[in-house]
């Protein structure tokens, strides 16, 4: 008599009684769980966006040097003087052949690991791949700059093999030539390629990784010959990956402060403009201003890329 | 006449020393021009990698492949008048339909305006005309596969493989399926190479089956051939689960000494004959699958007709049969 009334289930304790919460209403859960995250994305990534954008709408007194915190357009009218429109220019124009330069390398590679790496080859290939990017990003740039220079291993390589004079042509191209290979853009843009180029293999191979075979060999089966297979049905697959890759490799090479600093010949690029803006010239307002250029160089890539059909695979 | 298709010893290997696999082992086979052609056989059997020989795909060890009598040895996928239909349809999902059905036609150089008609006419033909402007994605399984089936047929090619085309489609799509591809093929004229592990659909729909066990054909011909005279064991007890009876048993239930296969709906439930206990029933919906266990010591399967009256499990039963349904069998195996 008395086990029949007794209750089902034995007293609950406050964990159960939480579970009990949360299962009733999911979204209690799912508010607890995203509110962290999205707390920093709000106050302490979007936030400082934001006030990164305002500043740049700030300007600079010409004569005492102090930040007048009225909205004007007059920093981004600076920006478009020949001096830093330059500096714009050489940022985008390095950024882009670092991007295309990293595609064309990465695709074999990445293409490789895809489809044909299994096993212990695939190991090797994600050992050789993330490898360099475990070691100091300093040390590898000034090792950069010692193969580079003038009296690097390069110099002494292309001697030894009697190429001397190949080298002294190529470094006497003009813009992109220079003294040594580690005071001219062309260095700069070696080390950037080497620095970044996992950032394009990776994506790329995860998306050429979901190409499955049965695909290529329905376009093979239609008639197709193994270029336009690529070119029809590859690549347009491999697309968002390219893109990932390049967000990655563009984005990258717009903000670095650093290799250009050390390899390269001395002209600023927009993340040394920025630095020293900021730093010891005190002008804010026009680091900031110079700050939004990569962001709205990048949206403007995505745009056109989404014009183009990059993402019709996604 | 020039068979569409001709295997001569044909064997394909697949790994090398003690973990080879025979996955196709000497086979010989000749499909006629215009034939409906089923390759039938459990999963593992073979039937993948011999359509895969005939597009291209593999290459055979030994022996030689020869479509409308040219030998295919140096031939790469793309230059074979074959064409294939995917199991999983393998359909280009970053293109529209039309562009997918298209494509062996824009690989081919056609022009947009005409290739895009051409691709309009063939979607009408499977009954998705108005389907051209969706992305793969946008469809159910049963529209890939016609989509897929479509851009196959533009390409007018003299052989068509198909492999399980049917497979992930739910029962009643795949009967209608069935019709229709079969009167296609019909209109078309065109070679069919159906491979299927569903015995019902090869014995339904083909003008010719092989059947496949372990790499081996072991026996080709036309449905009610291979179902009222199996050769072997294998091919009585996986087409139509037929009772397979050893010599000696055979013998003493009054037919010859030899392997013999008794289709379980040549069996009756009568007043007199050989006696039985029933052990299981299965509701088949048509009619009810009997297990009867003679007091020989042996288990048969007994389909009755929807409608007959049927005994209780551990009932005795009498069975009878006409001697003729006993079909000796040449094969050991
Ligand atoms: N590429 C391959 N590599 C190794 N073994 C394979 C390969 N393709 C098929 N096989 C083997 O060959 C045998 C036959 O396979 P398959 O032709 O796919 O059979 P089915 O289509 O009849 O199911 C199987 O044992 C399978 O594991
Ligand atoms: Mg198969």
């Amino acid at each position: 008599m008395s086990a029949a009334l007794e209750p089902a289930h034995p007293p609950r304790g406050p964990g159960d009684r939480l579970t009990g919460l949360f299962w009733r209403r999911p979204w209690v859960l799912l508010a607890l769980l995203l509110a962290p995250p999205l707390l920093w994305l709000g106050v302490v990534y979007v936030g400082s966006l934001v006030a990164l954008l305002w500043q740049s709408f700030y300007s600079i007194d010409e004569f005492s040097g102090m930040v007048v915190p009225e909205l004007t357009l007059k920093t981004y009218a600076e920006l478009l003087r020949p001096s830093n429109a330059d500096v714009i220019l050489r940022t985008a124009t390095m950024a882009a052949a670092v991007t295309l330069a990293s595609a064309v390398l990465a695709f074999p590679i990445a293409y490789y690991a895809a489809r044909y790496a299994k096993g212990r080859w695939k190991a090797a290939f994600y050992l050789g791949v993330m490898l360099p990017l475990w070691s100091s990003y300093l040390v590898k740039v000034y090792a950069w700059k010692l193969i580079l220079a003038k009296e690097g291993i390069v110099t002494w390589a292309f001697e030894g093999l009697g190429a001397g004079n190949l080298l002294n042509a190529v470094l006497a191209i003009p813009v992109i030539g220079g003294n040594s290979l580690s005071t001219s853009y062309m260095g700069t843009f070696l080390v950037f390629l080497y620095v970044w180029l996992p950032f394009m293999i990776l994506p790329m191979q995860a998306s050429l990784e979901r190409v499955p075979a049965t695909m290529l060999e329905a376009s093979s089966d239609l008639g197709a010959r193994p270029g336009q297979t690529f070119r029809h049905v590859i690549l347009p697959l491999a697309m968002p990956g390219v893109i990932a890759g390049s967000i990655f490799t563009f984005s990258l090479t717009l903000g670095d402060y650093i290799i250009p600093q050390i390899v390269g010949s001395s002209r600023l690029f927009i993340g040394q403009a920025v630095y020293t803006l900021q730093g010891t010239a005190g002008n804010i307002p026009l680091a900031a201003a110079f700050a939004v250029v990569p962001i709205l160089i990048m949206l403007v890539y995505l745009a056109v890329a989404r014009r183009l059909g990059a993402f019709d695979a996604l | 006449m020039i068979a569409a298709v001709d295997f001569t010893h044909v064997s394909r290997q697949f790994g090398s020393g003690a973990a080879a696999v025979r996955a196709v082992d000497d086979v010989s086979l000749a499909i006629a021009e215009g034939e409906f052609f089923a390759m039938l056989g459990p999963s593992g059997s073979g039937k993948t990698t011999c359509l895969r020989l005939i597009s291209g795909f593999e290459s055979p060890n030994e022996g030689t492949i020869r479509i409308f009598g040219q030998d295919m040895g140096a031939v790469p996928p793309n230059r074979r008048h074959v064409n294939t239909v995917f199991q999983d349809y393998a359909l280009f999902p970053h293109m529209t339909v039309r562009d997918n059905v298209a494509y062996g036609l824009m690989v081919r150089g056609m022009d947009r305006r005409t290739r895009l008609a051409r691709a309009e006419e063939m979607l009408a033909l499977v009954h998705l005309p108005e389907f051209g402007g969706r992305k793969p994605g946008q469809l159910s399984g049963g529209q890939r596969q016609r989509v897929a089936l479509a851009r196959a047929l533009v390409n007018e090619p003299r052989v068509l493989l198909l492999d399980e085309p049917l497979g992930a489609l739910d029962l009643k799509l795949r009967e209608a399926m069935q019709d229709e591809l079969k009167s296609l093929q019909k209109r078309l004229g065109i070679t069919f190479v159906f491979v299927t592990h569903d015995q019902g659909e090869a014995l339904s729909m083909a003008d010719r089956v092989a059947v496949f066990s372990r790499g081996k054909i072991v026996q080709t011909g036309s449905p009610a051939e291979v179902y009222e005279r199996p050769a072997t064991r294998f091919v009585a007890d996986f087409v139509g689960s037929s009772n397979v009876l050893s010599p000696e048993q055979s013998a003493r239930l009054g037919g010859p000494a030899r392997w013999t296969s008794l289709r379980p709906e040549a069996i009756r439930l009568a007043g007199e004959g050989t006696p039985g206990t029933v052990t299981a029933l299965r509701y088949l919906g048509a009619g009810t699958r009997v297990a009867v266990a003679l007091e020989a010591g042996l288990d048969l399967g007994v389909l009755l007709p929807a409608g007959a009256p049927v005994p209780a499990p551990g009932e005795a039963v009498r069975l009878t049969w006409e001697r003729s349904a006993m079909h000796a069998m040449e094969g050991e195996e």
